[in-house]
């Protein structure tokens, strides 16, 4: 003992007691495939650190946070504008709850591709699925307790999917609302879901991931034809580990430590860059003029529930997730052995590529949701000039039908306007004049019939306005047969082919 | 590592778990997990009763809630009102407060129709001029009198049931409608959807002799 400095005496004295120094060293120096020593590794580490990063954000900004609905909005407010570098931390906690779902998300599609979860690595899968879950439960009750507006009528939207389950909906609605409404109670109970019971969860399966990658070993590299049998793979990985392996530290562990230094980094630089998310628009619900929408990572959901017909609606949204869940737990049971290399798993790489493809341009479309009536078009998007120019009274008093009666809403003239419906700049090139009266006032194709909200001078001139939405190379759609039948046997009009298509000027 | 307890050898082991197979300090140990087994079941009993408290609950939570007086309310229009949430707490901040929309059709005619979309519980927005409701989530819409007009909904807006006393309008409120928790129920075929039964918290129709939903069929 003499002679040694300080501080390895204090290290000594320490070891002897707690006697940490053995497990430790094996599980740093375990020896790993030096093919595992790769950049494509890095992704489960950084989740870690990123799950990490959110624990600790999380805890300084309980310091100030009120979970309470009547305050809840305040305190965020309090934390954005008066407390010193409160906003920066709830960037930090914003963006690297986006990082991680991301980072989480990357993981997964790396380990489905490298084939990492079959045998013996079945039950780090499936583990690791529920952790998924649960990422995402943090990511929906995070966005509940950003307690704004957008929160509320989330609440609503997921009370509204539960109410669809037969039998027990109704219990369940209460029960996820902590009441019959969306109130005090509701808030509470996700502050408890998202602080105690769900970050809980996770980091004990954390540990039970870290702890079977650990004892399984990391997944080597795959190689096409290096096939995956229960009966030699452990042999074969451990010789793989032995032979051609190095350490887990320093030999791997450096590039997981500068990528996970990496990934900190750009949570804060976008932190500071972009600020914190919200709060929006007070959680006032009588306040109605919100559009309300989820955060990115659920956008998906918001698109696909535009989609569905009514009657497919319940069934999709109740047996989908369901099926999802099942197909991913069951993956490693059914495909457990084999290859794993993706130049033999072509399957696996198209299904991967058309789930990010699927998801992709769902949070795309659901960034712009052109399925939404646009609610203040028909009071500020005025009709373009041009489609005014050379009408007739009646013409442009139709034309102030169409904007009075919110046409706009759902129709875009001039590329403004909602994009529910078709756009009308050429609506005559596709519908006669009766058609147009049909459309307008019986409505179908998901538009609604104006027959009762229209007087018949106002449908009169709407229609003539619609009817001179034609470019002028192109004449308004017309009836043939009126003027056979109709006008006693008149030959219709030369058809545009006849006139000289183009050769008339744009109106 | 010099202060490390020696284990025992597998063998060791083996041997000393054999000779404790029935042994007093087995029994013992068996009675404590028994013990702790029933303990653990006497707390968890209430605990599983605390977190199911809000679905225990029976129709309490409704109550009749006056909106306003029927001269509010002119003939032929539609407009948007909001009442408090008859049971809150101070901590309930704004979420006390939920809108809806109180139609006058014809002379002692109303209808109150809650805020939330029949799709997915959004706040609907009413255009007087087209005589529509419109939802900005999905773009369900629905005519003046709640029916449904297009759009993902799969059926009318929701309806709270309602009475007029003393020239007072007053509505049954108290619970965020969803599909399978209605503002008040629809009772098919009948002309003036009965007053519910307030028995359980399943809503249901009351009972007309030969044509009630259970004889039919």
């Amino acid at each position: 003992m003499r002679g040694k400095v300080w501080y390895k005496r204090l290290y000594d004295w320490l070891e002897r007691r707690v006697q940490l120094e053995g497990p430790v060293k094996d599980a740093v120096l375990h020896p790993v495939p030096r093919s595992t020593a790769s950049w494509w590794y890095v992704f489960g580490s950084a989740s870690l650190v990123l799950l990490i990063l959110q624990v600790m954000t999380g805890i300084l900004l309980a310091l100030v946070y009120q979970p309470s609905a009547a305050h809840a909005w305040n305190s965020l407010e309090l934390l954005n504008h008066e407390l010193p570098l409160g906003w920066f931390l709830r960037a930090m906690h914003g963006w690297g709850s986006n990082f991680m779902v991301a980072v989480v998300l990357i993981h997964m599609a790396q380990v489905f591709l490298f084939g990492a979860y079959k045998y013996p690595r079945e039950l780090t899968w499936i583990v690791g699925v529920f952790m998924l879950l649960m990422t995402l439960g943090m990511a929906f009750t995070g966005q509940v307790l950003r307690f704004d507006q957008d929160a509320y009528w989330g609440l609503g939207i997921g009370a509204s999917i539960m109410g669809r389950v037969p039998w027990i909906g109704g219990q369940l609605v209460h029960l996820m609302l902590g009441g019959p409404i969306i109130n005090g109670a509701t808030l509470t109970r996700f502050f408890a879901l998202h602080v105690f019971v769900i970050p809980g969860t996770l980091l004990a399966f954390t540990g039970l991931h870290v702890w079977m990658v650990l004892k399984l070993g990391i997944n080597e590299w795959p190689m096409p034809g290096r096939i995956v049998r229960r009966e030699t793979y452990v042999q074969e990985y451990n010789e793989l580990a032995h032979k051609d392996g190095i350490p887990f530290v320093p030999g791997a562990v450096w590039k997981d430590l500068v990528f996970s230094a990496a990934i900190l980094f750009a949570v804060a630089v976008c932190a500071a860059v972009f600020g914190p998310y919200g709060p929006k628009g007070f959680p006032d619900p009588t306040i109605i003029s919100t559009v309300p929408k989820p955060d990115f990572f659920f956008l998906w959901i918001y698109t696909v529930l535009s989609f569905l017909p009514p009657e497919m609606e319940t069934p999709f949204i109740l047996i989908a997730p369901v099926i999802a869940v099942i197909v991913l737990i069951a993956l490693p049971l059914v495909a457990g052995v084999g290859e794993k290399s993706w130049w033999r798993r072509p399957v696996a790489v198209f299904v991967l590529m058309f789930v990010a493809v699927c998801w992709g341009e769902w949070t795309h479309l659901g960034t712009y949701t052109p399925w939404s009536p646009v609610m203040n078009a028909w009071s500020g998007a005025p009709v373009p000039a041009e489609l005014l120019h050379g009408r007739t009274p009646l013409e442009r008093q139709g034309a102030n039908v169409l904007q009075e009666k919110q046409c706009r809403n759902c129709h875009a003239l001039g590329g403004k306007g909602g994009e529910r419906g078709p756009a009308l700049d050429q609506v005559a090139t596709r519908l006669t004049e009766d058609q147009l009266y049909r459309q307008i006032l019986l409505g179908g194709g998901n538009m609604p019939a104006y027959g009762s909200a229209l007087s018949p001078a106002e449908g009169t001139a709407l229609v003539r306005y619609l009817e001179t939405l034609h470019p002028g190379y192109q004449p308004a759609a017309e009836d043939a047969s009126r003027y056979v039948v109709g006008d006693g046997g008149r030959v219709p009009p030369k058809s545009t082919v006849e006139r000289g298509a183009g050769q008339t000027p744009v109106r | 590592m010099d202060g490390k307890l020696p284990s025992p050898s597998k063998q060791e082991q083996a041997e000393r778990l054999q000779e404790e197979r029935v042994s007093r300090r087995t029994f013992l140990m068996n009675v404590g997990i028994a013990l702790n087994a029933v303990v653990a079941l006497a707390i968890a009993t209430p605990v599983v009763g605390y977190v199911l408290g809000p679905v225990l609950r029976r129709k309490e939570y409704l109550a009749w809630i006056p909106v306003g007086s029927v001269t509010d309310f002119p003939e032929g229009e539609t407009k948007l009102i909001s009442f408090q949430n008859p049971f809150s707490d101070p901590w309930d901040g704004a979420t006390a407060k939920i809108p809806a929309y109180v139609r006058h059709s014809a002379a002692d005619e109303f209808t109150v129709f809650a805020i939330n979309c029949a799709h997915l519980g959004c706040p609907v927005r009413w255009f007087s001029e087209s005589q529509l409701f419109m939802c900005p989530c999905h773009g369900g819409v629905y005519y003046a009198d709640g029916s449904r007009a297009s759009g993902p909904p799969e059926r009318g807006l929701f309806t709270y049931e309602m009475k007029v006393e003393n020239g007072k309008l007053l509505i049954n409120a108290g619970q965020m409608p969803t599909l399978k928790n209605k503002a008040r129920m629809d009772c098919p075929g009948a002309e003036n959807p009965v007053s519910s039964q307030i028995v359980s918290r399943i809503e249901s129709c009351a009972e007309r002799s030969g044509t009630s939903a259970s004889t039919i069929g």
